[in-house]
Order: structure tokens, then sequence, then C-alpha cells
């Protein structure tokens, strides 16, 4: 399972506590694991990368193993440390304004 | 006994007011959607326990909520905003094209007669509509292609459509505003428009007369005499007696004709409000003394009405939105303030009291008269 971390904000949106685990189907990328939270999530539609372009939003992070995944190309695999749940993989909002 | 519900908009989130016909006691829940900018929360004439709200965040864009039980709770619905074919270009700050892009819903306006039928305002300027209870979003882009659309600049705040009135007596007449594009009419329910901004002046662009890029802040109308209205432009408060064709200053005695809401009492198509503000670079009522003023005459005079209102220190500014009116038999006028406060006037505005004090900065204030 891949395990996501959400921010507190889509956290309430999505009414879940805590990580949220997903089965992701072939490739571990990106891409995939968003969709996969986006179809369990319908909610979260819109709110991590944009419905038309599907780019991230410009003040949405994505971490994982102590990396800076944000600028990786989506289709990309990620870390096997996520493939395998070692790690989350951690959907951040930007730290700006207030 | 009959009562009110006011659905007050917060830089922080919603908040929803509530009240019996005295208007005297309120019950105060909230903050739904508590950190998110609620710029707009409305209720369908025809049903008042449907609710919609326009939530947005910088970092996660724009959510729709709706309510079908009169704001306790609420569901996302659609959020998907796709303006219709190629987008083209306004002008940016500039001069320059700038694509049309999606930044957030500023308005929701309920079709009068059906729950699920909803309109949006969005910025960039552009007008949507949902038939199925705020799903799916379908732009009506006849209006963001009019050929002076590529002519259209952004206001300070963004160039946005914030104000849709709809004709009650006149099957698909409407009426829009944008800032800073001015006032359009559609005689079939959105599908094409035109400007209606004759007899509008205003100095901070190169023809004072053109026919669009006027800083249109705010249009209203009474019910009962919907090809009546009343304007208050970025500067100049406005009157048109042909349903837009042509306008003509009403600014009268105000102190200052600069402000952002405008409204209309519920039984009297001839008072008219107004929140004076003291320049377009002083967003604060003149001499620190919040001030709504009153007109019984359809503009020209005015008196001001300060009762319960603060006479001095007050250095907030009240936005386009955040006046409304309820419909009892003693008409109630309301409105919020970027201090956090929502003032209520059970009296046609003889007499103000605050419902609530500390809010996050109000975005806008509506009112919904209960059976």
């Amino acid at each position: 399972m891949i395990r996501v971390v959400l921010p507190a904000h889509l956290r309430t949106l999505a009414r879940v506590d805590g990580e949220v685990e997903l089965r992701v189907t072939g490739q571990v990328t990106q891409r995939s694991v968003l969709d996969a939270l986006e179809a369990r999530y319908p909610m979260l539609c819109g709110t991590v990368r944009d419905q038309d372009n599907g780019r991230r939003r410009a003040f949405v992070r994505f971490f994982a193993c102590e990396q800076d995944l944000s600028h990786d190309p989506p289709d990309d695999p990620l870390p096997d440390a996520i493939v395998t749940g070692a790690e989350p993989f951690l959907i951040v909002g930007a730290m700006a304004g207030g | 006994m009959s009562g009110v519900r006011v659905l007050v908009g917060t830089r922080k989130g919603a908040f929803v007011l509530k009240s019996d016909g005295r208007r005297e006691q309120w019950d105060i829940s909230g903050p739904h959607f508590p950190g998110w900018e609620i710029y707009h929360v409305k209720g369908s004439p025809a049903d008042p326990d449907r609710l919609y709200a326009s939530q947005s965040s910088g970092w996660f864009g724009q959510l729709i909520q709706r309510s079908d039980d009169g704001g306790t709770t609420w569901e996302p619905v659609g959020n998907k905003f796709s303006y219709d074919g190629v987008a083209g270009t306004h002008q940016w700050y500039d001069g320059t094209p700038h694509p049309w892009e999606f930044a957030r819903v500023w308005h929701l306006e309920p079709a009068l007669d059906d729950p699920d039928t909803v309109y949006a305002g969005v910025e960039d300027a552009g007008l949507f509509r949902s038939t199925d209870g705020g799903q799916q979003w379908q732009e009506l882009p006849g209006l963001r292609r009019h050929h002076t659309g590529p002519s259209w600049q952004p206001g300070a705040g963004g160039m946005c459509l914030h104000t849709l009135l709809l004709d009650p007596a006149t099957p698909g007449r409407m009426f829009a505003a944008i800032s800073a594009a001015g006032a359009f009419r559609s005689e079939d329910a959105g599908e094409t428009w035109r400007p209606v901004n004759q007899g509008l002046r205003s100095d901070g662009i190169p023809d004072p007369a053109a026919e669009v890029g006027h800083c249109v802040h705010r249009i209203a109308m009474h019910p009962s005499r919907p090809s009546v209205l009343y304007m208050q432009k970025h500067w100049d408060v406005m009157r048109s007696d042909d349903a837009g064709d042509s306008w003509h200053e009403v600014s009268g005695n105000l102190p200052t004709d600069f402000g952002f809401p405008i409204d209309v009492h519920a039984h009297e198509p001839d008072t008219v409000y107004v929140v004076p503000i003291t320049s377009d670079s002083l967003h604060y009522p003149p001499e620190g003394k919040l001030r709504v003023y009153r007109s019984r005459t359809g503009g020209d005079d005015w008196e001001p009405l300060t009762t319960g209102l603060p006479q001095r220190d007050c250095y907030v500014n009240v936005l386009r939105d955040a006046m409304a009116v309820d419909s009892l038999d003693s008409c109630g006028i309301y409105f919020g303030t970027t201090g956090g406060q929502v003032y209520a006037s059970a009296d046609a505005g003889d007499n103000w009291a605050p419902i609530v004090r500390d809010l996050p900065a109000v975005l806008s204030v509506e009112v919904q008269t209960l059976p």
C-alpha cells in the first residue's frame, strides 16, 4: 500500500485522520498516486493539481524520503521506499502567507 | 414566527447567523470551512434550505459547497470551471494580452425558480451555470467572447464577474457587472450579451465615456421594478430607468460617491442604501465615521444613518457583496466589514447594532427571510 500524508485542510475536506493508504496498480508515480487519491476521494480533485492540465498547483509540494520531488516529471517512478510503504508520500501546502 | 438567516463569507470561513423576526438575539454557527476564503454564500429563492458556498484558497484552489439543510451540513460538489473552447486573451495591467485564467468564484446566484440551477460569476471574468445542483459547470461563453473582451482589464482585485442580477419579470433577462469592464445585459438567459454603460463616466480610463472599461462595483434592483437599476461605480452612484440602456448620476449630497455595495429596501423601490468610502486610495469611511446613507427618493437626496454605528476611529471597509436586505415587514438591512463586524438594522437603517464583532474580514453577506 502507498502511504500518503495530506495537508490539514485536505484531510478535513476528505474527512480523514492521519495518513491515507492507497492501492496503486501499475508503476508507482506521482501521477498514478494522485489518480488513485482522487479516485478514492473525489472531493480532492482540483486541490492538488489543475483539473484541466494536470499540473501541480503552484503552492503545493511533493516530498518523499527527505527529497523535494515537486519538479520531477509526473510519470517518473517514485522511490522504492514509497512503493514498499516504508516511507509516506507527502503532499505539502507550501509555507506562504498567513 | 418568521425569522432570518444571515449567510456570511469571510477570509477564514463561513458563518451562519440566525434570529427570529425580532432580530435581537442571534445564534451564530461557524466557522464552516475554517481557514478557507469564502467569497460568497447564497440560498436558493426556490428552496431556502438549499445553499451554495464558494470556498477557495491560494494553495488548494476552488471548491463549491452545497447544503440541503440550511447550512447545518455541507457537501463539496463540482469544482471544474473550464472555459469553453479557446479561452483567448484580455489586457493585463501593463496593456499586454494575457490569457484568460480561472482564479476563483466571486459570486453564486441561484436561479429564481429551480434550486438545482445556479450561476457562478468568476475571475477571470466569465459566467458559468450548473443545472444539477452544482455537480457540473458549463460556461456561458457569450459574455467572455464579446468583441470587447480582448480590451478588458482587471481591476485592483482581479478581473472578476462579481454581480449577477436575474430579472424576475422578463424571462431570460439578466445583468452582469465586471471589474473593470462594466455592466452587461443579456436577453436570452446568458447566451449573448451587450454592454450597457452609456452615461457612465470614468476619469481613470482614456475615454471617460467608453463603451467598456468602467469599474462597476455593484448593481442592485428591486424585484417589483427591475428596469430601474442602481449602481455603485468606482466613483459615482448611478441610476438607470431603462434597464441599463442609459445611466445618470444620483450621487447628490453624498459626502463621497466612492464605495462598494449598494442595495434597495425590500418594500420601497425608491429607498436605496450605500456606504460611502473616502476614496479609491483610502478604503475607509470619511472622518473615521461609519455611516450608511439612505435615499428615499431613488437617489440624489441622501441622509446619513449613524445610530449604533461607530462615529469615531473607524477605518474598516465594506466590500461589494457585503450588504443585503431581508423582506420582513420592517425591512432589515445588514452589512459586514473588513474588521469582522456584521451590523444589522431591523428598522430600515434607523438603528443599528452589531450581530457579531470579531469575525475574520467579511467578504459577503446574504440574508434569507424564513417563514
